[in-house]
């Protein structure tokens, strides 16, 4: 499994009040294809459906309409079929701390997805399997040991992304990574995806409402206003040359000191 | 590229071995003792007694000439019976804690886990066993049978507890089951139950010990209660009989202190005791509930 595709998926809620519903379509016939080695950034402001997006891929919810492809078979969402795309597409939360258990330990956390995927292995294999997991997200040994609440954020989100890879996924969706980390941290921790998308020829979907480090990390992006995917190219393109007003107004919100000193003057 | 590793600082502080025993506070030290005492005195001192319903004609006694804590007014060994007394004040505290405990993560865990129209039922259950009122319903029974064994107050006082645990443990399910570390085990693909068991159950442990140790205290005074009040379990010894018969025998106008206090006091210490014990368990299973003492936050401070 290697090509992940979303064709015209569309995504409605029905939202009760009272006896009426009204509905809300969330996911608006987006449509775009996830390669190995590949970024594709999907931007846009809170409630565009960023989110929606992670959780139809992740087979959270499903879609209303459309169709999510798998090497171009459709997705299975039961038995062997489920299990392998388990296997190949992976997701690292928004929030490291709520996506580590407080009662366990590191070691569990990464022992468990590897334990999953390789039910043959040995206690030690299983072990050996951790530690290599912790240094490849740039930890120490003895973080196995530790508990989520001993560890900081940054730290926190490096369990989380090794926890993704310990399947050996060719797929990576980042729901929003680094939002919930101090600004001095975001880059070490983007600089560590990137580093392990190129090691690992990765696809990653890489979902941010952040212009700058978007173009900075994907090579394409996709922005995404009320569900729809309003703008897509290349990241250069879009950032330098946006053509919807929405594309226009997030790249212009986006702070600039040429602009703003051109606009000061001599 | 460079890449920051800010966990290498900390790392170099070797990591502290996992703890799963709570650290001897003198909280737990006098709560461990106190039950420890009773729950011996319960199993072994039925043994080391006589006949506590073998009447004598000495009439009310003090302590000492050759009865511990005196005689009844039909001249009953108090200390006999006090001793067959915590035996089963004991066993209905357990029996009570265990099947509340039992009930109360079934039908509050299990129907907010699965969620649907599962919950919907389970809580509908839960709801209608919450308005039901213990003590009309065991005076209902009471009357009904007439000869009450100690395993049928049990079951009452059982049946009539669970629904207010269960309420909480579904509120706590609902927040923890969509939490992300549960969503991530769902994608690696783990399977439901062990979601519920492994990733979901440890995390209630503290709330689960904390209403288990309620229920055993609760059940333990309401069945004094229904005892005192005449409508206890007929033909056994519990703390509630002991002060139903002290209050017939007019103990406190007589100043028979040696037949009421004794119960009195067992149902008091022991309740503290579990309480203690308590507290204990929740500041271990989850760090953040750590009471942080005067003296405790003093040391925070910085002291330059």
């Amino acid at each position: 499994m290697s090509v992940l595709e979303m064709r015209e998926v569309v995504k409605d809620y029905r939202l009760r009040n009272g006896l009426r519903s009204t509905r809300l379509r969330a996911v608006d016939h987006v449509s775009f294809e996830l390669k190995p080695g590949r970024t594709i950034a999907l931007v846009g402001q809170s409630g565009s459906g960023k989110s929606t997006i992670a959780k139809l891929l992740m087979q959270l919810e499903r879609p209303t309409a459309g169709s999510i492809l798998v090497d171009g078979e459709p997705m299975r969402y039961h038995g062997a079929g489920a299990a392998a795309y388990r296997k190949a597409v992976q997701m690292v939360f928004q929030d490291p701390f709520g996506s580590l258990n407080p009662y366990h330990t590191i070691a569990h956390h990464l022992a468990r997805p590897v334990k999953l995927h390789h039910p043959d292995f040995t206690r030690e294999q299983v072990a050996d399997r951790v530690l290599e997991l912790l240094h490849r997200v740039r930890l120490d040994e003895d973080f196995a040991s530790r508990k989520p609440h001993e560890l900081s954020g940054g730290q926190r989100q490096r369990v989380a992304i090794a926890r993704a890879l310990a399947p050996e996924p060719a797929i990576l969706v980042a729901d929003e990574p680094v939002s919930m980390l101090d600004v001095s941290i975001r880059l070490g921790v983007l600089n560590l995806l990137a580093a392990l998308q190129r090691e690992e020829n990765l696809g990653v979907l890489y979902i941010t409402h952040d212009l700058a480090t978007a173009r900075h990390f994907s090579d394409e992006i996709m922005v995404l206003y009320r569900g729809a995917v309003v703008e897509r190219g290349p990241a250069d393109d879009v950032i330098l040359n946006p053509q919807h007003e929405y594309t226009q107004l997030l790249a212009e919100a986006a702070p600039a000191p040429e602009r703003r000193l051109a606009e000061l003057g001599p | 590229m460079a890449i920051t590793t800010e966990g290498a600082v900390q790392a170099a502080t070797a990591a502290p071995a996992r703890r799963r025993l709570p650290p001897m506070t003198l909280k737990l030290a006098v709560g461990l003792t106190i039950a420890g005492v009773i729950i011996l005195f319960g199993v072994v001192g039925p043994l080391l007694v006589g006949n506590p319903s073998t009447v004598r004609d000495i009439g009310l006694t003090g302590p000492g000439n050759g009865f511990v804590l005196g005689t009844t007014q039909t001249g009953q060994d108090v200390f006999a019976q006090l001793a067959h007394a915590t035996r089963g004040s004991l066993i209905i505290g357990v029996v009570v804690g265990a099947l509340t405990l039992l009930l109360s993560s079934f039908f509050g865990i299990v129907g907010a886990f699965v969620g649907g129209w599962a919950d919907e039922a389970f809580s509908l259950f839960t709801n209608i066993m919450l308005v039901i009122p213990g003590l009309p319903l065991v005076i209902l029974i009471s009357s009904y049978v007439p000869n009450k064994s100690i395993w049928l107050v049990a079951a009452v006082l059982a049946i009539t507890s669970w629904a207010g645990s269960a309420r909480v443990l579904r509120g706590f399910t609902l927040s923890v089951r969509s939490r992300d570390y549960v969503l991530a085990a769902r994608i690696s693909g783990e399977k439901r139950w062990r979601i519920l068991l492994v990733e979901i159950l440890p995390n209630l442990i503290p709330l689960l010990a904390s209403q288990v140790v309620f229920a055993v205290i609760f059940a333990i005074l309401g069945e004094a209660g229904l005892s005192f009040l005449g409508l206890g379990a007929s033909g056994s010894f519990t703390w509630g009989t002991m002060l139903f018969y002290a209050q017939n025998g007019l103990a406190l106008r007589l100043g028979a202190w040696w037949w009421f206090a004794p119960p009195g006091l067992a149902i008091a210490l022991f309740g503290a005791a579990l309480s203690l014990i308590n507290f204990s368990i929740d500041e271990i299973i989850n760090p953040k509930l750590r009471s942080q003492t005067r003296a405790e936050r003093n040391k925070w401070s910085v002291k330059a």
